[in-house]
C-alpha cells in the first residue's frame, strides 16, 4: 500500500470528485454510509460551479431550460474546469464550448448569445476610467482628432440574430418578429455603473470599431457619418481621453 | 491592531446595498474576497462606501490554505493588493482545501490532522500573514467525512496552528453543530477544548437536515435561519468568552434583508445580554 501523504490523499479525492466511488481512507460512523457522505462533496463541486456558469450566462439558461443547462454544465466543467479561485473571469471558453456542443447543434445562434452575455460580464468588471466633458470634442482638431475609449467598450457582431434573441430575453422586452442577421453591437459601462448594450447599425459599427482601433476621426468617417457613434459614446460617457496630433 | 466591532455583522449582498447603507443594526459588514478581484465597477464602488459607512471584514475562500501543493502565488499577490486598498478591519480564511493541481473545485474540502498536515498548514500559514503583513483567522469547518489517518483531534489541531504560527480563530458555531451531529460526538466537549482565546470573530449559519440510516447528516448550506441549538451554543460561547465580533451569513437563497436584520437583532439581543450579566458580575 501507499504511503498516505497529503498529496496523495488529495490526488484520490480530487479524482473521486468525477468518479463513481468515494476515495480510500475516509471513515465515518456507518462505514456503509461513506458513499453516500462523499456524494456531498461531489454535488457542492457541480453545484456551485453550474450556478457559477449560470449567473454568467442567464439567456442561454433561460434558453435551454435548467435542467438542460445542468447536464451541458457538467460536460463543460469536466473538460474545462476553472483554473483560478477568481470565478468572475471563468466562461472564456464556454461559447467556443456551445458552437462545438453537438446536442444544441441546431441551435447555431447559441454561442454567440454566449459572447454577449460574457462581454456583458466584463464590462462589470472592468477598471474605471472617467470620461472627458461633454464638450471636449469641440475644442479639438478634427483632422489628427482620436478618441479613448472606456476600458469596458466592447464591440459584439454575430452573423446570427444573436442581439435580438439576447433582447428578447431581458425582463420587460417586447415581442417582435426577429430579423435575420447579422446583429451588431455595442457593449460597455455607464458612469452610473450600468451595463450599456446598444444596437448599431452595420455603417456605425464601422465607424466605432475603426475608432477603438484608434483610427483619426476623420478616417473613421469614411465608412459612414459619425454622427450616431459620437453621440452614443458621450451619452454613456464612454469616451475617457481625447487625443490629438499625429500618434507617435 | 484592527479588529471587528464586538457587535454584529452580516454578509454582504449587492442586491441588499442601499440596506445596508442605511442600516444601525450591524456594526460590520463581510464580503468574500473573490468577488472583489476584478479591475473596478460596481464591486468596488459598493465595497469603498460600505467600508465608509461600516467595518468591513474580508472573507477569503480561494485561498486553499490545506493544499498538499503550494499556494497560488498570483492568488496571494491579488489579496494582498485588496487587502492593502481597502485595510479591512479583518482577514480570514478556511482550514479547508479547493484545488490540488490545475482544476479550481470551488468548495470547502476537508483534510485528514496529521502532523504532515499540521506542518504544511503552518506553513502556508506563515507565508499568508508574512504576505499580508498582518494576522489572519482560519475558520473551522463543517464536514461530511473523516479521514483514517487522522491522528490529531480537530481542536488540537487549531490550537497547535495558533500557537506556532500566532494566528486567530474564525468560530463557526454552527460547523461546531453541523460536524458534531454528522461525526456523532457532542459539540459541547468541542467547544470545551476549542482554543476560545484565539477567537477574532463567530460566524452563525443555517444549515439543512438529510437522513441517514444511521441517523441525521447535516449539510452546511448557508441558505436558511441560524437553528436553536446553534443559537444555545452560541450564547454558551459568549458566556464564557464575553462579547465577539458575530457575523450572520446566507449565501444561498437569499431572503429579502428585514429577515437578515432579525437575524442580526436576534444576535445582538445575546451580546447585549452576555455584556450586561458579565458588568453586573463586575
Amino acid at each position: 500500500m501507499q504511503p498516505d501523504t497529503h498529496a496523495a490523499q488529495q490526488d484520490a479525492f480530487q479524482a473521486a470528485l468525477w468518479r463513481q466511488d468515494p476515495p480510500a481512507g475516509l471513515t465515518a460512523p456507518a462505514m456503509d454510509e461513506v458513499a453516500q457522505r462523499f456524494s456531498v462533496y461531489r454535488n457542492n463541486v457541480q453545484h456551485s460551479l453550474t450556478r457559477a456558469l449560470a449567473s454568467r450566462f442567464p439567456v442561454i439558461e433561460q434558453l435551454v431550460g435548467a435542467t438542460f443547462f445542468t447536464a451541458m454544465a457538467r460536460v463543460h466543467i469536466a473538460q474545462d474546469p476553472p483554473t483560478s479561485p477568481v470565478l468572475l473571469n471563468w466562461g472564456a471558453g464556454f461559447p467556443a464550448f456551445l458552437d462545438g456542443f453537438a446536442p444544441v447543434g441546431h441551435l447555431p445562434f447559441m454561442g454567440d448569445v454566449a459572447r454577449l452575455e460574457y462581454a456583458r460580464g466584463l464590462a462589470y468588471h472592468a477598471a474605471d476610467a472617467a470620461p472627458v466633458a461633454p464638450d471636449a470634442l469641440a475644442v479639438a482638431d478634427l483632422e489628427t482628432l482620436r478618441l479613448g475609449l472606456h476600458p469596458s467598450v466592447q464591440l459584439f457582431k454575430s452573423p446570427h440574430p444573436a442581439l435580438q434573441i439576447w433582447q428578447s430575453h431581458q425582463t420587460g422586452a417586447a415581442r417582435h418578429m426577429l430579423t435575420a442577421g447579422p446583429d451588431h453591437a455595442l457593449i460597455g459601462r455607464a458612469p452610473d455603473f450600468s451595463i450599456i448594450v446598444a444596437p448599431l447599425d452595420q455603417g456605425t459599427f464601422a465607424v466605432l470599431a475603426a475608432l477603438a482601433a484608434g483610427a483619426t476621426l476623420e478616417s473613421a468617417a469614411k465608412h459612414n457619418d459619425p454622427t450616431a457613434a459620437l453621440t452614443l459614446l458621450l451619452r454613456h460617457g464612454l469616451i475617457t481621453a481625447i487625443k490629438t496630433g499625429v500618434p507617435t | 491592531m484592527l479588529s471587528l466591532p464586538r457587535t454584529t455583522g452580516l454578509g454582504f449582498k449587492p442586491q441588499h446595498f442601499a440596506d445596508m447603507m442605511a442600516t444601525d443594526t450591524i456594526g460590520f459588514v463581510e464580503v468574500h474576497a473573490e468577488n472583489y478581484m476584478g479591475d473596478g465597477g460596481a464591486p468596488h464602488a459598493m465595497l469603498a462606501a460600505l467600508h465608509d459607512r461600516h467595518a468591513v471584514s474580508i472573507h477569503g475562500v480561494g485561498l486553499s490554505i490545506g493544499s498538499a501543493g503550494g499556494l497560488d502565488r498570483a492568488h496571494l499577490a491579488r489579496l494582498r493588493k485588496l487587502i492593502d486598498r481597502y485595510q479591512p478591519e479583518s482577514f480570514s480564511e478556511h482550514l479547508a482545501w479547493s484545488s490540488h493541481g490545475a482544476a479550481w473545485l470551488n468548495d470547502l474540502l476537508p483534510l485528514p490532522y496529521t502532523g504532515e498536515t499540521l506542518a504544511t498548514i503552518c506553513a502556508h500559514v506563515d507565508q499568508v500573514q508574512e504576505t499580508l503583513g498582518r494576522r489572519m483567522l482560519l475558520e473551522n469547518p463543517a464536514t461530511y467525512v473523516t479521514f483514517a489517518s487522522s491522528t490529531i483531534s480537530e481542536t488540537d489541531f487549531l490550537t497547535e496552528l495558533v500557537r506556532r504560527t500566532g494566528c486567530g480563530l474564525l468560530l463557526d458555531v454552527n460547523n461546531v453543530f453541523v460536524s458534531a451531529t454528522n461525526h456523532r460526538f457532542d459539540p459541547r466537549a468541542y467547544l470545551a477544548d476549542f482554543p476560545l482565546f484565539a477567537i477574532g470573530e463567530i460566524h452563525l449559519a443555517g444549515h439543512e437536515t438529510e437522513e441517514l440510516p444511521s441517523g441525521p447528516l447535516l449539510i452546511d448550506s448557508h441558505g436558511a435561519p441560524v437553528a436553536d441549538p446553534v443559537w444555545t451554543l452560541y450564547a454558551e460561547v459568549l458566556a464564557r468568552t464575553g462579547a465577539l465580533p458575530t457575523l450572520i451569513e446566507w449565501d444561498n437563497d437569499v431572503p429579502d434583508f428585514a429577515v437578515l436584520l432579525a437575524e442580526a437583532t436576534r444576535a445582538n439581543a445575546i451580546l447585549h445580554d452576555i455584556e450586561r450579566q458579565r458588568t453586573d458580575a463586575a
